[in-house]
């Protein structure tokens, strides 16, 4: 099997599932005859259709609207934010109609919305976004943001096929600098359970998305230079989060560093350590310490956005003061 | 207000146009009762809800649509049983004609374990697709992009469907009202867009909600039809709402439905109305009540007997009368009911450790006396009372 990039992969994810369920369907802006901003969706519409591929208004409320309507009548539809960080505009829609729906009103509402996020690529404040604290907080939504190419084609067919509204982060610093190769057959990951990157017994880092290989850098160098052996824990899912990952990876190393791109306050490291606490607190060697951007607006210039978020050099150094406690 | 007027005006030369046809609109005989019962039961079961909402029966708000039965029973009659509508606060008329039934209604004001909802919803907050409604949510303009989400999905499958949505004159201020509506012209879906112009948006008048001088005017804008009629008129609300319902069948696209009315009561049962002019109410009750317009036509003009009427009238209370009677018997809902059917997977939460083993929150009430009650010296909601009365 050939190596795919992280981008391949959701766009043979999304291929599958419009193959395999006539219900699939995809709505977005500029998603058809161009292909997506990203050309995630390139060539969906030439095989599907534009009934099934739809070019839509700038319109963000509007289409996850639609797609929550679209859903309760036994469709499946797979929303793409042009850059996620425009699913602020339709936060009403997705907290207050999309989350309560089957709690309220016994409305099944199985829809994607799916884009691309995060920074670490010069986009500015309005196209770097990690606006994922706020869904994860709100029952009724499921929150997935996958780090490699096999989990990203994986969770987004479960994603699809999850009974329930799915929100989807692709962290396009990602999109095109990570391969992997696909599982042959239909490659499901279930929603809710994380990943162990890498086995290690002195130290946990916990973390998701593009941090993921930044840890495992730091493990890397930590390894080599401290002696240390590091464990790292890719979340892959937020909502559900997985606590029997994540205290079994604490009961085992008993010192645990968080690590995340998202912003510190109400960022989801505090959760994290809450339900550690919670669970865990006898086992503790070290306090529970975090590693996340700071709490400003992503700026444009490389000199400011590489200082305000996480970088591998951070997270060893948090490692060390974690370890040596 | 003059202009209402004089639309009411307008309207009795069309009535009196209509004298020389047998059947208007179309519509049977039987039809022309049934519309009567419609709204007849809307407004008996409303005031039953009051008797209920003073007895304390009723654990949160009371929602009238005093004077708005003709517009949401003639519209919601445009539809056949497999199209689909999405209410709003004042369409209880609406969700009767599509299949609500008055127990579950007064199981829901009362909170109770068997209603709809369980328990998590509000008054007339719930739906049906099996039926042909979906419950709305309390945002407004919400529910336009989700209607033309249900009736792209009807275009996808060529299904000859139509869907329905109202809003109230002030929800067309909402950024969800102009993206839905948009959004569904532009893919043609087969909806209907009802703007229940009643006035008042809670307190706010309509000249303060909207510099156009009529809301059929915002069609232009967006390349879609528009008509208007007066929403105390039953048989003209059905007319224009069944030719915008043709259009959508047709695969003509969207429609744009403005139907003048008005509330004679309060956004909810607390509003004591005093930001509306001094004798405006009293005024629509004695020359524009559209259920007495409507048994004046059904007896001088359509030809019924005040005996088939008065039958209408017995049959309706007596409905009520049982639904009352099998919603109080309804037990209330069980506490852990509350922690089921966030998601599908898991079913449900697991409580907190801390109510762990218990059945409910407490043994016995921690509300000290008075909670969540008037107090009788000025009227004035107390604490807590005021976030009961948000629909």
């Amino acid at each position: 099997m050939a190596e795919i990039t992280y981008l391949e992969a959701i766009r043979e994810a999304l291929f599958e599932e419009m193959e395999r369920d006539v219900n699939v369907f995809c709505l977005g802006e500029d998603i058809g005859a161009y292909g997506g901003a990203f050309k995630v969706t390139d060539g969906l519409a030439q095989r599907y259709g534009d009934r099934r591929v739809i070019d839509t208004p700038i319109s963000e409320v509007g289409i996850v609207g639609a797609a929550a309507g679209a859903a309760h009548m036994g469709m499946r539809p797979v929303v793409e934010m042009q850059f996620i960080d425009f699913i602020a505009n339709a936060y009403d829609m997705l907290t207050n109609y999309v989350a309560t729906a089957r709690y309220r009103a016994m409305l099944p509402c199985p829809l994607v919305v799916r884009g691309p996020s995060g920074g670490y690529v010069r986009g500015g404040p309005f196209h770097s976004q990690n606006p994922e604290a706020g869904f994860v907080h709100t029952p009724g939504l499921k929150v997935a943001y996958p780090s490699t190419a096999e989990d990203a084609k994986g969770l987004l067919k479960s994603a699809i096929r999850d009974e329930d509204c799915v929100l989807f982060f692709e962290h396009k610093y990602l999109y095109r600098r990570i391969k992997g190769t696909m599982p042959s057959g239909d490659h499901l990951v279930p929603l809710g359970k994380a990943r162990i990157a890498r086995e290690g017994r002195d130290l946990s880092i916990i973390t998701y998305a593009a941090t993921v290989w930044k840890s495992l850098e730091a493990a890397e160098q930590l390894e080599v230079e401290d002696g240390l052996s590091v464990e790292v824990i890719d979340l892959r899912t937020l909502s559900p989060l997985d606590d029997e990952a994540i205290e079994a990876t604490t009961k085992k190393t008993n010192r645990v560093l968080l690590v995340h791109e998202d912003t510190r306050t109400g960022g989801i490291a505090g959760e994290i350590t809450a339900r550690i606490n919670e669970s865990c607190f006898a086992w503790l060697d070290a306090p529970v310490l975090r590693v996340t951007a700071h709490d400003v607006p992503l700026p444009y210039a490389p000199q400011l956005e590489d200082f305000v978020l996480p970088q591998t050099s951070d997270i060893v150094t948090a490692a060390r003061a974690v370890a040596a406690y | 207000m003059p202009t209402r007027v004089a639309t009411g005006g307008k309207r009795e030369k069309r009535s009196g146009k209509e004298r020389a046809g047998a059947t208007p609109a179309g519509l049977s005989r039987a039809q022309l009762l049934e519309l009567y019962y419609w709204m007849r039961l809307t407004r008996t079961l409303e005031e039953r809800l009051v008797a209920l909402y003073r007895q304390t029966k009723i654990v949160g708000g009371l929602f009238r649509s005093l004077g708005q039965e003709a517009d949401a029973v003639g519209s919601a009659f445009a539809l056949r049983p497999e199209d689909v509508l999405s209410p709003l606060i004042r369409n209880l008329g609406s969700m009767l004609v599509k299949g609500a039934t008055p127990v579950e209604i007064l199981r829901q004001y009362m909170a109770k374990g068997d209603s709809p909802t369980r328990g998590r919803e509000l008054n007339i907050h719930f739906g049906d697709p099996a039926r042909g409604f979906i419950g709305q949510i309390s945002p407004l303009g919400d529910m336009v992009p989700v209607m033309a989400g249900v009736t792209l999905s009807f275009k996808m499958r060529d299904e000859r469907r139509v869907g329905l949505v109202y809003v109230g004159d002030g929800a067309t201020s909402t950024g969800a009202f102009h993206e839905g509506i948009n959004f569904a012209a532009v893919q043609r879906c087969p909806l209907v867009v009802v703007v229940e112009n009643n006035g008042y948006a809670y307190s706010t008048p309509t000249p303060k909600q909207t510099l156009a001088k009529q809301f059929v005017d915002k069609a232009i804008g967006y390349g879609i039809p528009g008509e208007q009629a007066d929403g105390n008129d039953v048989v003209a609300t059905y007319e224009i709402t069944k030719r915008a319902v043709d259009r959508a069948r047709r695969g003509e696209g969207v429609s744009l439905v403005e139907l003048t009315t008005y509330r004679r009561k309060g956004h909810a049962e607390h509003d004591n109305q005093s930001y509306v002019p001094e004798g405006e109410i009293e005024r629509w009750a004695r020359e524009n009540d559209p259920i007495d317009r409507y048994v004046g036509r059904l007896e001088s003009e359509f030809g019924f007997a005040e005996d088939e009427v008065r039958g209408v009238d017995e049959r309706v209370r007596r409905e009520v009368d049982e639904a009352t009677d099998i919603a109080e018997r309804s037990p209330p809902p069980e506490p852990l009911d509350a922690l089921v059917d966030v998601y599908a997977s898991p079913p449900f939460e697991r409580p907190l450790w801390f109510r762990s083993g218990k059945s409910a929150a407490v043994e016995a009430s921690e509300r000290a006396e008075g909670w969540g009650t008037f107090p009788a010296s000025n009227g004035a909601p107390a604490d807590g009372q005021a976030a009961r009365e948000n629909d």
